[in-house]
């Protein structure tokens, strides 16, 4: 392939722990970093490495096929292998331009919120949660996933507190998440324990392979499965364990918020995928009645309370954090059916609705950063004082809605689709149902941006304020993209289907032969 | 030492802890470099050698410890650690190998010296790590004053 010419050997042979290690390391070098001119300067390079990075290996994946690592050369299952295929590679490459795209943002937007002295340590925490993110999607050892969890979220609650300097209720949503996702992790790693117990091992591929050789009646086996779909299910904010959402995403830094709302629950969602695809056999009875009636049970189940939940918040903050609850339930459904169809639109919709909610939580930023607007009855004449971040706002909005030409009009179809092949006509009925809750509570915050007159201060209208380019530029990319890939539908698509057709092959028992002797000196996989 | 605290009722506590303080820290030592041929390692030992500095604070006070070990110092101390973990895996990419593949550090060696040490590296960075960590944490909760004061309520 010719692009792949662009991409130095090293970044495509040693990529996959690179991408991890080097905002890990970073971070620790940031947290020293007195400047917040300097550490934000250097987030902003790491993110750009990222972002090269996994554009090269995604594209190494679609041309060459799955990519091996063996961390310290010891091939697994002895050692911990990172493992990249179709599922994941797209799922790094979003991560990293979300991130990306985020600390553009960042830079007024951290001044704004942060207090000075906190500020490097601020953005050191974001590379930690930013690396802990990265390691969940690239490894294929299963402890070493719970690691990286962690990593992630300890972080998180960090940055989510953060945001007490601008709301306190930051601290007490910050104690609830930190509660509710050590539950989460609690049950994920007890879920890993009963795992190894029966395997042995923690490599995922090796323990899809003796997984089938223990065969499906196994209770221990069963009860591993239960946990880490509880567990996994907290973290993602399946319908009724997405109490910590709301908080968490309504009182974190709006440049924290826009990042974790865009990618966190994504990384969390993978996993599930991972496990019960290609860990588990999802033909066994168990767990093929478990995707379906959980999966898809709760998804609807949160579609429909978190829309309706949407429609009543006045804290425009935890309308889209709501909706956020309720779009992880149309990614649900489609999961739940289990067909590739199904599967290609939970996993396109999973990509879209990171591209979707990224652009309207970084307008919200920017709304409170020029005008402290955090209220949807404070939003009277937006439209007239920041155009240009409303008409963002607006393209993302009815992108979430589901207008046809935008990526969630894309997303949703497909979902129709796979529902009328499943014959889950009710399933439609859900879907159209909900969009219509959409167009309410989307609609309502657009109503009042363009159809209610400018607020007036000492009878003066307010004056056009228009948000920084440095939050103009990442809300336009995003806003485009959901455009682009509206119309442009191929690229997301095929990519949503190489991700879906490695789920559809069922357990990935694929592990690299190799003896268990001292690692040999060689470059890469 | 002021003549009121050779008086004080914790006299024998601290002339005690006084003694032990720095044959703690050596144990800790001896804990690290030994666990190449016993039961040991980095993390063992930071835990110790933390425990030393979390004595002292507990015998004379925080703020006399906080003298001794600033927080400033905690702080660089944790992150060398990870940095001298983390760089010895961006030596033996430098090397030429995988993340963290020791072997590279001695191909020729016909015993894994290379494994040796970079092992040895590797727990080092566990050391500064967890012993700027215990003392971090303790160093926390220890100044944390409340933020309503009693009679505010």
């Amino acid at each position: 392939m010719q692009v792949m010419s662009l991409f130095p050997e090293w970044i495509l042979s040693h990529g996959a722990a690179s991408i991890v290690v080097v905002p890990l390391l970073l971070a620790v070098i940031t947290a020293l970093n007195p400047s917040a001119k300097l550490a934000w300067a250097t987030v902003l390079g790491v993110t750009a490495l990222c972002v090269f990075t996994a554009l090269g290996l995604l594209l190494q994946v679609m041309s060459y096929g799955p990519i091996h690592y063996n961390m310290g050369g010891w091939a697994p299952p002895l050692g911990i292998g990172y493992y990249i295929d179709g599922l994941n590679a797209p799922l790094l490459l979003l991560i990293s331009v979300v991130a990306f795209l985020c600390t553009l943002y960042a830079l007024p937007s951290v001044i704004a919120e942060v207090e000075p002295k906190k500020r490097g340590p601020f953005y050191a925490a974001f590379l930690i949660s930013l690396a802990g993110l990265l390691g969940m999607v690239t490894t294929a050892d299963a402890f070493n996933v719970f690691v990286f969890l962690e990593v992630s979220s300890i972080s998180t609650y960090v940055l989510v507190a953060m945001g007490a300097s601008r709301d306190r209720r930051a601290l007490s949503s910050s104690f609830n998440y930190l509660i509710m996702g050590s539950i989460g992790a609690t049950f994920f790693v007890i879920g890993i324990g009963f795992l190894y117990m029966q395997t042995g091992t923690l490599n995922m591929m090796d323990m899809a392979r003796l997984l089938q050789e223990i065969g499906p009646g196994d209770r221990v086996v069963q009860l591993a499965f239960a946990f880490i779909v509880i567990g996994l299910g907290l973290k993602l904010a399946m319908f009724p364990l997405h109490m910590w959402l709301p908080g968490a995403y309504a009182y974190a830094p709006s440049f924290f918020t826009a990042f974790l709302a865009a990618t966190a629950t994504k990384a969390a969602l993978y996993l599930l995928l991972r496990f019960t695809f290609t860990v588990f056999d999802p033909s066994w009875d168990y767990i093929a009645t478990a995707v379906m009636i959980l999966l898809a049970g709760m998804g609807i189940a949160g579609m429909v309370a978190a829309s309706l939940q949407a429609i009543f918040q006045n804290d425009i903050r935890r309308v889209l954090a709501y909706s956020s609850v309720a779009q992880v339930g149309y990614m649900l459904l489609g999961i739940g059916m289990a067909t590739t169809l199904g599967l290609t639109a939970g996993y396109l919709h999973m990509i879209n609705h990171a591209i979707m909610k990224g652009a309207l939580f970084i307008a919200v930023g920017a709304f409170w950063y020029r005008f402290g607007i955090t209220q949807v009855s404070d939003m009277r004449g937006l439209g007239k004082t920041m155009p240009w971040t409303m008409a963002g706002f607006t393209i993302a909005g009815i992108s979430l809605i589901g207008v046809p030409g935008t990526v969630g009009f894309v997303s949703k179809l497909i979902l129709v689709e796979a529902a009328a092949e499943n014959g889950w006509w009710w399933a439609i009925g859900v879907i159209v149902a909900t969009s219509i809750l959409a167009i309410i509570y989307v609609g309502r915050m657009i109503e009042k941006a363009y159809f209610k007159p400018v607020p007036q201060i000492n009878d003066r209208p307010v004056l056009r304020n228009e948000a920084p380019l440095a939050m103009l530029i990442p809300l336009w990319v995003l806003a485009l993209a959901s455009l682009v890939f509206g119309i442009q539908t191929e690229w997301l698509t095929s990519m949503a289907e190489a991700a879906a057709q490695v789920l559809s092959a069922g357990p990935n028992t694929d592990i690299p032969g190799g003896a268990y002797i001292l690692p040999k000196v060689t470059g890469g996989h | 030492m002021s003549a009121q605290n050779q008086h004080s009722p914790h006299v024998i506590l601290r002339v005690v802890s006084k003694i032990l303080i720095p044959l703690i820290a050596l144990f800790a030592l001896y804990v690290h470099f030994h666990g190449d041929y016993g039961p040991g390692g980095g993390f063992q030992a930071g835990v110790i050698f933390a425990s030393a500095i979390i004595l002292y604070a507990l015998i004379f006070g925080l703020d006399e410890a906080k003298r001794a070990v600033p927080p400033s110092w905690v702080r660089i101390c944790m992150s060398l650690g990870v940095l001298v973990y983390g760089g010895t895996g961006v030596a033996t990419w430098m090397l030429g190998g995988q993340f963290l593949n020791f072997t590279v550090f001695a191909p020729e060696s016909t015993h894994a010296s290379g494994q040796h040490w970079g092992i040895f590296a590797v727990e080092l960075g566990v050391l500064f790590a967890v012993t700027g960590a215990m003392v971090a944490i303790f160093y926390a909760f220890g100044s944390r004053v409340p933020e309503l004061r009693d009679e505010d309520w």
